[in-house]
């Protein structure tokens, strides 16, 4: 059979990052083909030369056995390739329809071009279980809906051959399953469908095959259902990874966290954060899960003192920290925080790895007398926290920026670890973080959490709480919709995450 | 990985500038082959007429200290995030400050007078930078938009201020009495009056020498203290700063105040150490070179001395030149220095893509 897709021979280069190195891929029409790796394996690099982003520096694309060249998206799109991208290209004030039509509106009128899309809409709609209100405002559908309208806008430019790049990260477990169905019908009406995830269980839950990428290269393609989770993962980082999380019984301790009827409303005075009460004990660790937006992020900014809470107290070994409403006093209270966006949030990409490690701890005496700021304590804490951590490379005077993302969330887990809390609030301590690294991370909050540690986790990747959390609380739409324990059934938490709430808690 | 990879140091602080530098100059001789003149005999006189004497030394480096503070004062805001364009009137008000201080404590031997008078100087640009910074603090209003406003009213206040309040009655000239502790500051004065020793007729004075200990002081503050971490901190990324506990408030007030204080300097050399008086437009323009100076010296005490010393030459050497050449009038300078500014500041990387090609290549 004639692949749909067929690289051969790919090769890029970024200056002296060898970004793809004679990558071969052979994708069959009318399959699901995953495209697993970690960051920075090349598997973004691929796709874009792929869809007309950048242009490889050796090798050829064939597009159904013909030799292509793709120099543009639009080339891309009109030999039947599709993409839909992690972050949706949509306009959030036009309607569905508006959407769809961006960029195929065929002359200077759009009434014609609308009046086509609505037929075909409903066709598609019809077909493959796409259905989405074709008159609804893009910015007010949930983002399940905003992806599917890619997806449409996509099947409606004639796509063959749909990329997904990293679909399922915004959704709920729902979402994704409806996804996979969709994905599956598109398969089933002879669509060919590549899928790029870091996440394994995608992969074998819907993929015929897969393709592993690792540093640049193309490892290894296997028929799905004759491989494992396991031996993805080992080729994936090159070597045995453990997956499970090895620990022990937790020891919790008095309550060190307070949280009482927290509210935190917007500039609109929309509750983002209603009316939460939780407790954290000493030696526990208290994962948040939910679907990112929802309120996580900003519970973590009126613990750690960035905003101040609109009602409720943040109680913290008998003190109410949240009226204080700064972070510098909530830190020398004793609270460390791991925030969730690392680049904007984290370090500060412009300084050396050495001034990134003191960001927020600056102010401490042992750095230096009075208003100065000793360079040689600075490089000799940051060269014994890198040391401590395994950060690479062990290079103080290195800029943040030039750091992986694994080894930037390093700097910052030891930072705030280092700092010896009493709580640590951590925020998706794994995101974007290799496989290799996420082992060693988890074991570090676990370690800390055994010393008799608080630990308060936020992380999207419900695997991710399951696996730490001594109890876990759901969030939907600012509000906790229940706690539960660490055996708690993933669909009963996926049911939670969508604001389902079931009798009998 | 998405950036290109980077080139070494010696080619981005050394060669980039240089060749700016390089390019600036040709086209501007190719404009003074136009108007019929001779570019390398115009070079000559420029670099003569700077460097060729004592006396075109002393002009440099009495222009470069104007420049070094400006450039400094704009520095410092710019590692807050914070772009300064009012350093012209910060230290047109600084000189109010100075002079008020130098005549009404008249009385007072100089070696109290002179430091009240320098002190006063930055008392002054700091006020006059820290109303814009408290207005964007609390009130939202952009810094940009503020500080060239506050040019406009400061020209106007301290001209107001020379004709009604410092103007000695009856005289013409539309400036203030003789600060007379001040001609301490002059190195020909010193060295006439103390060591009996004659030096080459310029303007520099003891300025220079608080230029230096300027330049050195931002280092310091920027890079070993706890606060220019934090204004560095703020200026990179204001929402890790809020994460760190750095409250932006306090950081743009300190950040402003520190840039006026550094602009209002400018006219101690201006003032105190060269017109003895308070003059109409003391100023003449070195507040917005300082922002190109600046721009060249990426904002780093070092870059900005060196950049200070290249406009100070281009600024004597030009004076030399329209003497010179009565073909090449003092437009032309402007010109001159205008590209210079072009290529060295607003076309900084023009030329980067291609050096890195080239540098990649040469690896391969």
């Amino acid at each position: 059979m004639i692949p749909a897709i067929e690289l051969i021979g790919i090769d890029k280069r970024f200056g002296t990052v060898h970004a793809n190195k004679d990558v071969n891929l052979a994708i069959a029409p009318g399959s699901i083909h995953g495209i697993i790796g970690e960051n920075g394996a090349g598997k973004s690099t691929l796709m874009s030369i792929l869809f007309g982003f950048y242009h490889a520096d050796k090798g050829e694309i064939r597009v159904k056995g013909k030799p292509v060249k793709i120099k543009s998206s639009s080339d891309a799109i009109s030999m039947g390739i599709g993409m839909v991208h992690q972050h949706f290209m949509l306009v959030d004030p036009f309607t569905v329809l508006e959407n769809v039509v961006l960029g195929a509106e065929n002359g200077a009128l759009i009434g014609p071009a609308l009046d086509k899309a609505r037929a075909e809409l409903t066709r598609l709609a019809h077909e493959y279980e796409l259905d989405v209100d074709p008159d609804a405002l893009v910015g007010e559908l949930p983002v399940g809906l905003q992806q599917r309208v890619e997806i449409l806008k996509a099947l409606f430019k004639g796509a063959e051959t749909l990329i997904l790049d990293e679909p399922t990260g915004v959704l709920t477990p729902d979402e994704a399953d409806h996804l996979f169905r969709i994905l599956g019908t598109l398969r089933d009406q002879g669509k060919t469908v590549i899928l790029i995830t870091h996440k394994l269980r995608e992969i074998m839950a819907i993929t015929d095959r897969v393709s592993v990428m690792r540093r640049g290269e193309m490892v290894a393609t296997f028929e799905t259902r004759k491989t494992s989770v396991e031996q993805l993962a080992d080729a994936m980082v090159g070597r045995h990874v453990l997956l499970s999380v090895d620990k022990g019984k937790p020891n919790p301790g008095e309550v060190i966290l307070d949280v009482r009827g927290l509210t935190w409303k917007d500039k609109k005075g929309v509750p983002r954060v209603d009316n939460v009460s939780f407790t954290v004990r000493k030696g526990e660790i208290v994962g948040i899960a939910g679907v990112s937006g929802n309120g996580q992020s900003e519970l973590l900014d009126v613990i750690s003192g960035i905003v101040k809470p609109t009602s409720g107290q943040v109680i913290f070994e008998g003190k109410d920290i949240g009226i204080m409403g700064d972070p510098a006093h909530v830190r020398a209270e004793g609270i460390a925080h791991v925030p969730e966006d690392r680049q904007h949030r984290g370090l500060i990409k412009e300084f050396d790895a050495s001034e990134s490690m003191i960001l927020g701890w600056h102010h401490d005496e042992a750095l230096g007398h009075g208003f100065r700021l000793d360079r040689a304590k600075v490089i000799a804490r940051a060269k014994a926290e890198m040391e401590t951590f395994d950060v690479r490379p062990p290079d103080p005077f290195l800029k943040s920026a030039k750091f992986s993302g694994g080894n930037q969330q390093k700097i910052i887990l030891a930072r705030e670890m280092l700092s010896n809390p009493d709580l640590l609030i951590v925020g998706q301590p794994t995101r974007g973080v290799d496989i290799g690294a996420i082992e060693f991370i988890h074991k570090r909050i676990i370690a800390l959490r055994d010393q008799g540690k608080a630990i308060l986790l936020v992380s999207v990747e419900l695997d991710e709480i399951r696996s730490l959390s001594d109890r876990i609380l759901v969030m939907f739409a600012g509000k906790i919709m229940g706690v539960r324990g660490p055996e708690a059934d993933e669909r009963e938490l996926g049911l939670l995450m969508a604001g389902v709430v079931k009798d009998a808690a | 990985m998405s950036q290109r990879g980077e080139l070494p140091q010696w080619v981005d602080l050394g060669l980039i500038p240089l060749l700016n530098l390089a390019v600036a100059l040709i086209v501007a001789g190719l404009v003074v082959v136009i108007i019929g003149e001779n570019p390398f005999e115009a070079m000559w006189i420029m670099l003569d007429g700077a460097v060729g004497s004592l006396k075109g030394w002393g002009y440099l480096l009495y222009y470069a200290t104007n420049f070094v503070f400006t450039g400094l004062a704009v520095a410092v805001a710019f590692h807050a995030g914070l772009f300064n364009i009012g350093g012209e009137g910060q230290a047109y008000m600084a000189g109010v400050g100075a002079t008020a201080v130098g005549l009404g404590l008249e009385f007072l031997p100089w070696p109290i007078v002179i430091p009240l008078a320098i002190l006063a100087s930055m008392a002054v640009g700091a006020f006059w930078a820290w109303i814009p910074g408290i207005l964007q603090a609390k009130r939202g209003s952009h810094i940009v938009i503020t500080t060239i406003m506050f040019n406009f009213i400061a020209a106007s206040l301290v001209g107001y201020l020379i004709n009604y309040w410092f103007r000695p009655v009856g005289k013409m000239a539309v400036e203030s009495r003789e600060i007379t502790g001040a001609y301490i500051m002059s190195f020909r004065e010193v060295a006439r009056d103390f060591f009996g020793v004659r030096v080459a007729s310029s303007p520099l004075n003891f300025s220079v020498f608080l230029a230096i200990i300027a330049a050195v002081a931002v280092w310091y503050l920027l890079w070993r203290t706890r606060l220019g971490y934090e204004i560095r901190a703020f200026g990179a990324n204001s929402s890790a700063a809020v994460y760190a506990g750095i409250k932006p408030d306090r950081i743009i007030v300190i950040t402003m105040a520190i840039s006026g204080a550094l602009a209002g300097l400018m006219a101690v050399n201006e003032i105190l150490g060269v017109q003895h008086r308070l003059v109409l437009g003391f100023v003449g323009g070195a507040g917005f070179v300082g922002i190109a100076v600046a721009l060249m010296g990426r904002s780093h005490p070092v870059g900005i001395v060196l950049a200070a010393m290249l406009f100070g030459l281009l600024y004597q050497g030009g004076s030399e030149l329209s003497f010179a050449k009565p073909g090449i009038n003092r437009d032309m300078i402007v010109v001159i220095q205008g590209l210079v500014i072009l290529f060295m500041g607003a076309l900084e990387y023009a030329f980067r893509p291609a050096l890195a090609a080239l540098f990649f290549k040469a690896e391969d």
